[in-house]
């Protein structure tokens, strides 16, 4: 434990071997800021200096103008708050939720040992499977999943039990993790159709759902690799003293983790933060993010690189400073449980 | 350690706990497979059903028609087939001896099954996987490795997904190494590597697309010099492809790097202190201290990237739009592509195609690297 605390590295590189590192570094930084830079004084181009070739260096061979910045935060402002808040406010929100829930079945799946029957798996599959053939028929969706509830309920009770094959948390595990695996452009029409049944489309509720859901199979997976690395002996103490489970978690696990919780949290954010398939679908005017934004200015007349780039900037100053604030955090707390456990 | 933890509590919670204590787990772990079911369950029953039928849109709105496996058969043998598996030629010197090696590798994986008396189940799967790895190699071999072959939008995506996570984990891992070192500056450059990750796909992809611009961008100085100014990455298919393919090391090589720093960072510090002072070369402490630490890390890290990047749509959208003609067209992007066509139920198919061909690649990751590491430790 006290290792990943440390703050000095044990390797001094000799001068030859800094210099060296410091020009790989130094290669590679430069290929990641050029293209940030190339985006940074487009936003600064008039239309003129983007379409008439390379232009680098702003008052030495172009002039810089701020009309794409008058455009986004003026002419057009009022849009751009309210995209730029749906973001903030849809991934600050999705992220806590799917941080929140996804942590708690992290440490259950570190802790607990489940044995779920595949007999009452199959018994679900099967009524979910008849819910969707009965409203594809023509029953009113309400009055099948009711149907399908109960079949399950009782199956359940009769049925199920007779088998016994069970499967265990690596299963689990391995199940909410190949929930990513179909691409977002299969599932994209039923989710639709889920929400405009339950007429939550263009609404946060629509898109913070959807978010939790795709989201909790990397925080699952994340988190479980850190439970396993805190002792359980601290945990056994506290249930000798009479602790609750949920006492422990909050007030014994939980602020052990904290750099793993923040990493996962800023990769989460991100992750909702700059998404876009889904959110074109499920939104279409009050609920819009950015990310929809930054496609719309490829218009008719070509892309409208000066007001991308203000809007690409305008989306990654936030994240990028809290990714200098949460930075100590990241390095050390990103999955550091797989490597002790 | 979680199993030595489980089998120590479990007993101890069930005998002596109130209720609210025997139902802790379930509140635990049911709330993220319940959010987890509602969005993926129907959806994927849906699609399922979609990718079996044709939707046709008519006036009085949408008009569904069960069709059987058409769609499949569309793809795998039908009109469809020269964009999913391209244009199938005889392999050359270098396609043949891949598939000579895998052919080699997969047989001998069940002839050992078989030696040692494997259960059924084994050996069944060890077949199963050889055949598919086998004709995937073919496909690959027959198309990509062939001068006449022309590889549809299935091997690309396994390209990309190869040459990708390949790439991005060495990079990330090199990088990663470096700044772990006691370098004056470290957190610059651990931040700027961040940034890419940081910016929306679809943000990376009109920016590549600038950068690309033969005329306007701000590489043209370079292409002049190099007597290609009049050279368009639209039209030529390996030019794009890499244009591709440099876009996506890009933006993912930050991910593999960050998680391998942390990895890196984490390990015990005594046994390295013990190896300098002993004297052993810096690649000596890599190979036998850091490489055996991050190796479980760098496990998952694969899965997970693995995962992500066979789903690779915004860059060859934005940056190609899959051209010229289909040669940097991914699963996912063909899927949206006929999607937007409104052949609905062809776009399902794709998808579930892709999915099998992921879960495929997982399952085999993961059995091959736990049959690995149960047999070296």
């Amino acid at each position: 434990m006290k290792s990943f605390f440390r703050s000095v590295s044990p390797f001094k590189p000799s001068p030859f071997r800094m210099m060296i590192s410091y020009l790989i570094l130094g290669v590679w930084a430069f290929i990641i800021l050029f293209p940030l830079y190339w985006l940074f004084i487009t936003a600064f181009k008039l239309p003129a200096a983007v379409n008439n070739g390379p232009f680098y260096l702003p008052f030495v061979d172009f002039q810089p103008s701020l009309h794409a910045w008058d455009y986004v935060l003026g002419e057009v402002g009022n849009d751009t708050i309210r995209l730029f808040t749906n973001t903030v406010g849809v991934s600050l929100i999705s992220a806590t939720l799917a941080l929140v829930i996804g942590s708690g079945a992290a440490y259950a799946l570190t802790r607990f040992q489940f044995r779920p029957k595949v007999g009452t798996i199959f018994v679900f599959i099967g009524c979910v499977l008849l819910a969707v053939v009965l409203t594809v028929l023509g029953v009113p969706w309400v009055l099948a999943v009711a149907i399908a509830a109960a079949l399950f309920v009782i199956s359940l009770l009769t049925i199920a039990r007779r088998f016994e094959r069970a499967l265990a948390n690596s299963d689990i595990a391995f199940w909410l993790i190949s929930q990513r695996i179909m691409p977002p452009v299969a599932v994209v029409i039923p989710i639709y159709i889920v929400f405009q049944q339950l007429r939550l489309l263009d609404t946060w509720i629509a898109l913070i759902i959807t978010y939790v859901a795709t989201n909790l199979p990397i925080v699952v997976w994340l988190m479980r690799d850190y439970f396993m690395s805190i002792p359980y002996e601290l945990e056994e103490s506290a249930q000798i003293d009479g602790a609750s489970r949920f006492r422990i978690f909050s007030q014994i696990v939980l602020p052990l983790s904290v750099p793993g919780l923040v990493a996962t949290f800023l990769f989460v954010l991100v992750f909702c933060w700059n998404e876009y398939l889904l959110a074109l679908f499920l939104t279409n005017a009050r609920a819009q993010t950015m990310p929809l934004a930054v496609v719309a200015q490829n218009a008719t007349r070509g892309p409208q690189w000066w007001y991308m780039s203000v809007l690409v900037l305008i989306m990654i100053v936030p994240v990028i400073i809290m990714a200098i604030v949460l930075e100590r955090y990241i390095a050390r707390g990103l999955l550091v449980g797989a490597v002790k456990g | 350690m979680s199993a030595i933890a489980s089998s120590v509590n479990i007993p101890a919670v069930r005998a002596r706990a109130p209720l609210s204590e025997r139902l802790a787990p379930a509140a635990f772990l049911l709330p993220a497979v319940l959010v987890v079911l509602f969005v993926s369950i129907f959806p994927l029953i849906l699609s399922l059903f979609l990718s079996l039928s044709r939707l046709r849109f008519e006036a009085g709105g949408l008009k569904v028609q069960f069709v059987a496996l058409d769609n499949y058969r569309k793809l795998l043998f039908g009109s469809e087939q020269k964009v999913l598996f391209g244009t199938v030629a005889s392999p050359s010197l270098v396609g043949w001896i891949v598939l000579a090696v895998v052919v080699l590798l997969t047989s001998a994986a069940v002839y050992r099954a078989i030696r040692d008396a494997r259960s059924v189940r084994v050996i069944a799967g060890r077949a199963i996987a050889a055949v598919v790895l086998i004709g995937l190699t073919y496909l690959v071999a027959a198309s990509l490795l062939s001068p006449e072959g022309r590889p549809g939008t299935l091997v690309v995506t396994m390209l990309y997904v190869a040459v990708g996570i390949t790439v991005q984990y060495l990079l990330g891992l090199v990088l990663a190494l470096l700044c772990a070192q006691q370098l004056p500056g470290r957190r610059f450059f651990r931040v700027v590597f961040l940034l890419p990750m940081m910016i929306t796909p679809v943000g990376v992809g009109y920016l590549f697309r600038m950068l690309a611009d033969t005329n306007k961008g701000p590489l043209e100085p370079l292409w002049v010099a190099l007597g290609m100014q009049d050279f368009a990455w639209s039209n030529n298919a390996w030019g794009a492809r890499i244009a591709v393919m440099i876009g996506d090391v890009w933006q993912w090589t930050p991910f593999m790097f960050i998680v391998l720093l942390a990895a890196i960072e984490a390990q015990e510090i005594e046994p390295i202190e013990a190896a300098i002072v002993d004297g052993a070369s810096s690649w000596d402490i890599f190979r036998h201290i850091t490489l055996p630490a991050i190796l479980p890390v760098s496990t998952t890290l694969i899965l997970i990237r693995m995962i992500e990047a066979f789903k690779i749509i915004d860059l060859p959208n934005i940056l190609t739009n899959g051209g010229p003609g289909t040669a940097t067209e991914t699963m996912t992007l063909y899927a949206y592509r006929i999607w937007r066509a409104l052949d609905i139920g062809g776009s399902a198919a794709i998808a579930y195609l892709l999915l099998f061909l992921v879960t495929f690649f997982a399952m085999l990751y993961v059995r091959v690297l736990r049959s690995h590491v149960s047999a070296t430790a």
